[in-house]
Formats: structure tokens, C-alpha cells, sequence
């Protein structure tokens, strides 16, 4: 059904975008609780900046990246030389670029429900024995859920379709950085390749509808839990 | 029971409380919204920090600001019953009253989950998610939850406020079930008098952050300069009273209290059984002679102690008879043309009917007996930890 050129696009986009949403999705628990929760100087600038992403121009973010973390960027020398991890143009750079971009979604997404708990419901916990760690593991994560599911699974379908900050960060290799979109961008570029497009566009349509979707019945299945 | 000591500034607002409740029961917080009562139990929780102070519960010391200590909230075992509930909403009402109660170790556990759901009616709604219980049954599962936890003291902030009057109704025997049966010190917000009348072992007012009077209720009702603050409409006197027997013929019950005896209609309660009621001051007439063919029943022949004349036509006449007081409110009119003063005889008229319909049981004067069963498991506990 597939070409393997196609199929080989698919998986790499599959495993680049569940990548990334394992490692923003813990940074986004974390940064969606602190500006929910915590006050602090510098606060709106700190907000501002973990949004940036969403209104920058993606090839802006992926010359970022490129200077910090490119071979011989600072912050890409040091995990090169420390821990053996290269991010220019391999699939761990790919998803660390679709992370980036993706990050302010999921943000959003979580901070939207942590906002709607009561916060009265921490404190009764606490009269109840429960120590800070103890009461955000029973009570606080456990009612961010639909906010974790929703933020994950859109930005998981949004992961998919990153292009910009990935093609500018670590190219446009096959079987290594070459997901979906960069995939359906190489095709339109070679003579005859419009028939292979359009099948990548088709499969890329359905795989985000289906995200969107999911997210949804997720939140609706989660908040029926909650009686919310 | 409970000794404190809380200064905190709060914006605009000082609160400046001290307080020294000495007996077992409940011990009510009684002020107007504002006045600063939840915040004096927030401190007693541990949810709110005292700029300086003090708070003791039964000879712990949870915060102490010259000692520098401050027990975080969760380590304190002070039971919290929130106005608005704060039932999780992600856990049936079996978790939610085990949630406290996983938290304490076995053995320093004196209430038991099968007591606390016998005693709050909950056998029925413990699979349940809070989203499907009234709001009478959401505040009866948070008492529960609270109980549970295991507390050597229960906070009580307006547990009955946000519920409409049957709802009242329905917690109220229940509040007075803990009191009498788990034995454990309550302290009970409520700007609510009629609630803390019934409940209450001792009372303390509070006004914009400070303590204005404290005592049983007994003594503060009587209290002409207190009117004010309790609101007019309620002024009267309550009285602690002993079935004595009952007239099926015309269905009505003798009293016998400090000050004599009392007609009222029937009480369905055996001989013997103890009451509360108040005797509304706008129910009770003065006369100097002792009158005849009258359809009032109630005549209680007393000495005024004290008259409060200062608010417009009407005037508050304290009236002690034998070992108790009664309040009346008559005109200022009244008062001069009767010549009514300090010492002079009079004989108030009670309408029997007047008292049918708030008689409560009265709330045990004895304080915790020390070889009750939770003080001795409470001692225990102490011993093992």
C-alpha cells in the first residue's frame, strides 16, 4: 500500500513526534504548575518566553537550535563531549526541534485546567496529612489529567507536521531527519513526484484529523470522570 | 482545650484575637462575615501564619512565634470541615473518607471508618462521586473525611452556610451526634446565632479582629450590651431545662429551669431529658402585680437587674429570676410609666406558645470525662509515637 519511501516518512515522523512529547511533556507539567501557582519577579517574561515559539518564524527557531545546539554550538559540544548525544542532523535533533515548537501547545493546554482547579482542594488535602509531594501526586496531577491528555495528543499531531525549525536545524536526510512534511516537500521537487505528494498530504490529513479527534474524546472521557 | 494568641495583619485588616477555651464541646466562633473567624481557625490549621502569637490544642503546641515553632498543616492532626466542602472530585466518597485516615498510622487510630458511617448515614452514597451528592450529603461526607484523619481537634467553618433550611436540618442532629459521641473538642464558625445557640458550650464574639465577649451561651444571652452584635430580632435568653412531666389532655410539658417552672406545648421527649430553648425577649411582657384571668400560662415573678434603653422606642429589661434571667422587650414608654429600675418586682409573662418551636437537647456541661475511651486511645497514641 505504501512505497517504502513513504512508509519509511511515516515511521521516522511517528517516532520524531512521540519523542518530543516525551521530553516536553514533564517540562510542560512543571512550567504549566509554576505559572499557575507560584509568584515570582519576572514572571510575564518568563511566560513570553516559554510562548515564543508560537509566533516566531520556525526557520528562526531552527537557526537558534543551529547556534546552541550545533556541533559546534555550546550547548551541542558539551552533550557531544559528556554524553555522546549529537542533535545536528540526526532524529534526536529532529525531535528536540519539534518539541521546541510544539512546547507552547501543550503548555496551554495544561495550564487551561490547572487554572479551573480549586486550589481549596490542596489545602484540604493538607489538613488531611498530606505532605506537598504526597498532594500533588493524589490530588493536583491526577485532576490535570484531561489537560495532559489533550496537550499531549495535539501536540503529538502537531509534532507530525513540523517543517520549518526541523529542515533548518538538521536537514532534509532520508531515513534519518526526513519526516513527513520534509518528505512531501522532497517529492514536489522531483519531476513526477506530485502522484507520491499527494498520497503523503492524504496520509498526513488523516493522521492530524485523527489527533484532533482523539484529544477530544479524551477530554470529554476524562472530564466525565471527573463530574467537571 | 484550645489556648491561642494571633496577631496577623491582613491588608487594611488587624487581627488581634485571644482566646482561652477551657471546657470540652463545642466551643463556637460567632461574628459577622468579616469579623475575622475564619481566619482565627485557619491559624489554628496552620493555613494562615501569625505575624506573633501562639496556638496550644490540648497542651500542643502547634505554633509558637517567640519559640520558633510552626508545625506545617499536614503534621498538625487538626480536622478541617470546609464550608464549600472541597470534596476531590476525581474519588468516590469511600476514598475521599479514607484519604485522611490511610495518612495515620494504625495505631494511632480512635475512630473507626465503620463508626463514622454509621454515625453520618453514608452506608448508601460510599460508592458514589461527589458530583452526585446533594449539597447536605457532600458536607456529611467532608465531616466524615475530616473525623477520619484521626484530628485531635475539628475546625468547623459555616458547615451549614451554603445549605438551604431542610438541608440545616438534616446536618445538624448529626453535628450533635459528634458532640456527643466522639467526644472530641469542636471549635464552630457560624454567624449564624440560632446554630450556635443549639450547638454551643461556650461562645466567643468577635468584631472586626478582636474578641468582644466570651462564655457559655447561657451568660452571653444575657448580656444586654451584646444585643447589638447578635442581632436584635434574636435577642432573648436561653434556658437549660428538665422535663418534668407531660399533660396529655391539653398536649402541653412542664420545665423545671434555674428560675422555676415553664409551660410549653408538648415536646415529644421522655421525663427527665434535657433542653435548650430561648425565650425571645419580643415574647416575654412585664407586669408589676401579679395578674389574673389571663390566657398566658408563664408567670415568673423575678427582680429587674438592669434596663438598656438606648435603642429608639423600645427598651431591653433584664429580669433575674431565681437562679437564672430572663430578657424582655418592652417600650421605653412602658418602663417610665411602670417605673421600672434596678430592684423592682416584677412578674414577666411568657407566652407558652412562643416557645414551640426551638427546644434542642442540651449540649453535655460535662467536658470530656478523662477516661472516656478517645482520650485513653489519644493518650496512647501519644505514648507509642
Amino acid at each position: 500500500m505504501l512505497t517504502p519511501f513513504e512508509s519509511q516518512a511515516l515511521l521516522l515522523s511517528l517516532e520524531v513526534a512521540a519523542r518530543s512529547v516525551l521530553l516536553s511533556l514533564p517540562l510542560a507539567v512543571a512550567a504549566a504548575w509554576v505559572l499557575a501557582r507560584v509568584q515570582f519577579p519576572g514572571k510575564l517574561l518568563f511566560d513570553g518566553l516559554l510562548h515564543l515559539p508560537l509566533v516566531l518564524p520556525p526557520v528562526v527557531v531552527g537557526y537558534l537550535l543551529l547556534l546552541a545546539f550545533g556541533s559546534r554550538g555550546p550547548i551541542g559540544a558539551w552533550l557531544d563531549q559528556v554524553f555522546g548525544i549529537r542533535l545536528a542532523f540526526t532524529s534526536a535533533g529532529a525531535s528536540l526541534a519539534t518539541a521546541v515548537m510544539t512546547f507552547p501547545i501543550m503548555l496551554r493546554a495544561i495550564r487551561l485546567v490547572i487554572e479551573t482547579i480549586d486550589s481549596g482542594l490542596e489545602q484540604a488535602a493538607q489538613t488531611l496529612g498530606a505532605g506537598p509531594l504526597d498532594r500533588f501526586a493524589t490530588i493536583t496531577l491526577p485532576l490535570m489529567m484531561p489537560g495532559i491528555i489533550s496537550g499531549g495528543v495535539v501536540a503529538f499531531a502537531a509534532s507530525l507536521g513540523e517543517f520549518g525549525a526541523v529542515i533548518t536545524f538538521v536537514s532534509n536526510i532520508p531515513g534519518e531527519t526526513q519526516t513527513l512534511p520534509l518528505a512531501i516537500y522532497s517529492a514536489i521537487q522531483t519531476p513526477d513526484g506530485e502522484a507520491a505528494a499527494g498520497r503523503l498530504a492524504a496520509l498526513s490529513l488523516t493522521l492530524a484529523f485523527a489527533g484532533l479527534l482523539l484529544a477530544e474524546l479524551a477530554a470529554r472521557r476524562t472530564r466525565a470522570v471527573l463530574g467537571r | 482545650m484550645l489556648d491561642l494568641i494571633v496577631k496577623k495583619q491582613l491588608g487594611e485588616f488587624r487581627l488581634d484575637v485571644e482566646l482561652d477555651v477551657p471546657q470540652y464541646g463545642v466551643a463556637a466562633l460567632f461574628g459577622r462575615s468579616g469579623a475575622g473567624k475564619t481566619s482565627v481557625i485557619a491559624a489554628i490549621a496552620g493555613l494562615l501564619t501569625p505575624d506573633a502569637g501562639r496556638v496550644r490544642v490540648e497542651e500542643r503546641t502547634l505554633f509558637d512565634s517567640s519559640a520558633g515553632v510552626n508545625i506545617p498543616p499536614h503534621r498538625r492532626r487538626v480536622g478541617y470541615v470546609f464550608q464549600d466542602a472541597r470534596l476531590f472530585p476525581h474519588f468516590t466518597v469511600r476514598s475521599n473518607l479514607l484519604y485522611g485516615y490511610r495518612r495515620v498510622a494504625a495505631g494511632e487510630r480512635f475512630i473507626s471508618f465503620d463508626r463514622i458511617v454509621q454515625l453520618l448515614g453514608l452506608e448508601a452514597l460510599l460508592e458514589r462521586r461527589p458530583h452526585k451528592l446533594s449539597g447536605g450529603e457532600k458536607q456529611r461526607v467532608a465531616i466524615g473525611r475530616a473525623l477520619l484523619a484521626q484530628p485531635r481537634i475539628l475546625l468547623m467553618d459555616e458547615p451549614l452556610a451554603a445549605l438551604d433550611a431542610p438541608r440545616k436540618r438534616e446536618i445538624l442532629p448529626y453535628i450533635e451526634r459528634l458532640r456527643d459521641e466522639i467526644r472530641l473538642p469542636i471549635v464552630y464558625v457560624s454567624h449564624a446565632l440560632g446554630e450556635v445557640l443549639r450547638l454551643a458550650n461556650h461562645m466567643t464574639i468577635l468584631e472586626e479582629g478582636r474578641v468582644v465577649a466570651s462564655g457559655t451561651p447561657e451568660s452571653l444571652t444575657r448580656r444586654l450590651d451584646l444585643e447589638p452584635l447578635m442581632g436584635s430580632a434574636q435577642a432573648g435568653a436561653l434556658i437549660d431545662a428538665e422535663v418534668v412531666s407531660h399533660d396529655g389532655e391539653f398536649q402541653m410539658t412542664l420545665l423545671r429551669f434555674a428560675g422555676g417552672l415553664l409551660k410549653v406545648p408538648e415536646l415529644a421527649l421522655p421525663r427527665g431529658s434535657r433542653v435548650r430553648l430561648q425565650i425571645h425577649a419580643r415574647d416575654v411582657a412585664l407586669a408589676t402585680e401579679r395578674p389574673r384571668a389571663l390566657s398566658i400560662q408563664n408567670i415568673l415573678e423575678g427582680q429587674v437587674s438592669q434596663i438598656d434603653a438606648t435603642q429608639g422606642p423600645y427598651a431591653e429589661v433584664s429580669v433575674a429570676v431565681g437562679e437564672s434571667a430572663i430578657i424582655a422587650r418592652v417600650t421605653r414608654e412602658s418602663v417610665h410609666r411602670l417605673g421600672l429600675g434596678p430592684g423592682t418586682q416584677v412578674f414577666a409573662l411568657v407566652k407558652s406558645v412562643a416557645m414551640d418551636t426551638d427546644a434542642w437537647p442540651v449540649p453535655p456541661a460535662g467536658m470530656r470525662d478523662p477516661s472516656a475511651a478517645p482520650a485513653q486511645s489519644m493518650s496512647q497514641a501519644k505514648g507509642a509515637s
